[in-house]
């Protein structure tokens, strides 16, 4: 029985963790909100004054914003479709009895611990570079037109890159949950003359459901914020062409010093952001019980 | 009744699996080679894969014209420190969060995993300001202060976890026993909570190493960790690919070896627990 006085200590340990994510989440975000409302530019201080909604107007009408929100939905939904098709496969591959699987595992895992900035300036370079890439040479010894792959399809190149890293990690988590599949499941379905496919079908699809929806849900929250890629091979261009909504918010705000249009911003990509995560924090609720 | 596996089928799996692992795992391999590379070989075409002058300059020039250590230390500083001081505020709350629940516990938790569903710019501009006005722009600290804030909910939930695996009935019986508070505490409660806690620490040190957002927009040359410094690549002059892949393999390499071992550990992190 928890006394008085070991309730009253228990409070006091979980007491710093609260009150500081209180304030990092809260004041912050109150600052963010209250600098969307007022005309705010770094560049001409002094000059801040209230303007009601005039900042979402203005970002909500500008077509970087149209093109910025496609691009992040083109770029979560592509890299979502590439890493759990791709995972799913993968993690059934390696789920066979295979010859050297501790090392297959390891050699698959491997570009998750990459960090961004060297997984795209890699790719960027050695890569896609139009002249002294691997692509390009590849391309010359079929006899094509090496393509200069960040230029003509920059949005596409980052989905790549991006898929790149986050596959692994679709397939570690989906290869977790098939190897805590029953196995005597598994065997009295064989036994039952179920064949390959229907064990897929009834047994391993279903058991894979759940994992696969918190990988679906977990890669969209890292996702949507994709930002050093994008910094360092194509700087958002050409144009609007690969700028999603996290680059949008940083060049508005730190290359622009547009602190109420870059706010406005803020507070539209959270409210998408929670959109998600309201759908995530049922899933994981779940396991609390 | 194992399932009989024919040799045949054996082989062709092992064949098709090694080689989409070698696919997946050829952007490193390569980076890693080009390391050893003169800058004239690591463009050449057709490309040298093996055999090629191996050199070790690469490695020496990068130390020569940048102060590589010292962005290497940073990154140490930066995810050593966030890692423990999370740590230092997260094991009480997780300890009596899993072991004296109360009616809220379970509120509480998911208010703290809510916090970190809420996207990096949303934030960005007042982090920014208020940096900027107490001077804690490009300084180690403040990059500290940010990621163990970051990564405060997954280390809380991540040891909350383990620590409720830990049988509350032991406590009990070590209690009956005569054993003292300090007793209890030191070779009971620590013994069964070191792993959950080293596995928590592996984890959160690969994420704070490798975290692209808060350390490119609040460091720019004095406290930038890797990340940035490698991002200082990307508007290069002249030939740079084997430099480039030399500051690249050492930033990658302690990293990639820590990740290795701790893959089970990631899942549980990563998925708050969701996937075991």
């Amino acid at each position: 029985m928890a006394t008085r006085h070991q309730r009253g200590l228990a409070r006091l340990m979980v007491a710093p963790s609260v009150l500081l994510l209180l304030g990092w989440m809260i004041v912050p975000l109150a600052m963010t909100l209250w600098f969307s409302f007022q005309s705010y530019n770094l560049l001409s201080p002094g000059t801040e004054q209230f303007i009601g909604l005039m900042n979402y107007r203005f970002f909500l009408s500008d077509p970087a914003f149209w093109a910025a929100l496609t691009n992040t939905l083109l770029l979560v939904g592509g890299v979502l479709v590439i890493t759990v098709g791709g995972g799913v496969l993968l993690a059934l591959l390696i789920d066979q009895p295979i010859w050297g699987q501790g090392i297959v595992r390891i050699l698959v895992i491997a570009p998750f611990f990459i960090m961004p900035t060297v997984s795209a300036l890699v790719w960027k370079n050695m890569f896609l570079n139009p002249v002294n890439g691997l692509f390009a040479w590849l391309a010359k010894l079929v006899g094509a037109q090496p393509v200069d792959f960040l230029a003509q399809y920059p949005l596409a190149s980052i989905i790549g890159i991006v898929a790149w890293q986050w596959l692994p990690f679709a397939t570690l988590i989906l290869l977790t949950a098939l190897q805590s599949l029953d196995s005597e499941q598994l065997e009295a379905a064989e036994m039952d003359g179920a064949g390959a496919w229907a064990k897929f079908t009834h047994l391993t699809l279903p058991h894979l459901a759940r994992p696969i929806t918190v990988v679906v849900l977990i890669e969209t929250i890292f996702l949507l914020s994709v930002f050093a890629e994008i910094l360092v091979t194509t700087n958002g261009g050409p144009g609007y062409q690969s700028t999603n909504l996290t680059y949008l918010v940083y060049s508005l705000a730190l290359l622009q010093f547009d602190v109420g249009g870059a706010s406005a911003g803020g507070i539209v990509a959270v409210i998408l952001a929670n959109i998600v995560a309201i759908f995530l924090m049922r899933m994981i609720g779940r396991t609390l019980d | 009744m194992a399932r009989t596996v024919t040799p045949a089928r054996k082989l062709t799996f092992t064949i098709l699996a090694w080689g989409i692992a070698g696919l997946i795992f050829f952007p490193i391999l390569w980076t890693v080679l080009t390391s050893f590379k003169t800058e004239a070989d690591a463009i050449a075409s057709p490309p040298k894969f093996l055999f090629f002058d191996w050199t070790l300059e690469n490695y020496a020039t990068v130390q020569e014209r940048s102060p590589y250590v010292r962005h290497f230390l940073n990154s140490i500083a930066i995810a050593l420190g966030s890692t423990l001081l999370g740590l230092a505020v997260a094991v009480p709350a997780a300890w009596s969060m899993a072991f004296q629940p109360a009616r809220r516990t379970r509120d509480v938790l998911m208010w703290m995993l809510s916090t970190k569903m809420m996207p990096a710019v949303g934030v960005l501009i007042p982090i920014y300001l208020l940096f900027r006005d107490l001077g804690l722009l490009d300084t180690r600290s403040g990059v500290i202060v940010v990621l163990m804030l970051m990564n405060l909910p997954i280390i809380v939930w991540m040891l909350y976890t383990y620590f409720r695996e830990i049988p509350g009935e032991i406590l009990e019986a070590a209690r009956m026993d005569g054993a003292s508070l300090w007793n209890e505490i030191r070779h009971v409660l620590l013994p069964m909570a070191l792993p959950g806690i080293a596995s928590t620490m592996l984890l959160n040190i690969i994420l704070a190493w490798n975290e692209a957002f808060w350390t490119l927009n609040l460091t720019t040359s004095k406290a930038a960790p890797l990340t940035a410094f490698i991002a200082s690549y990307s508007s290069p002059e002249g030939l740079f690919y084997a430099k480039l892949s030399a500051a690249s393999t050492m930033a990658i390499a302690p990293i990639l070896i820590m990740g290795w071992f701790s893959q089970k550990q990631l899942v549980r992190g990563l998925t708050f627990g969701a996937v075991k």
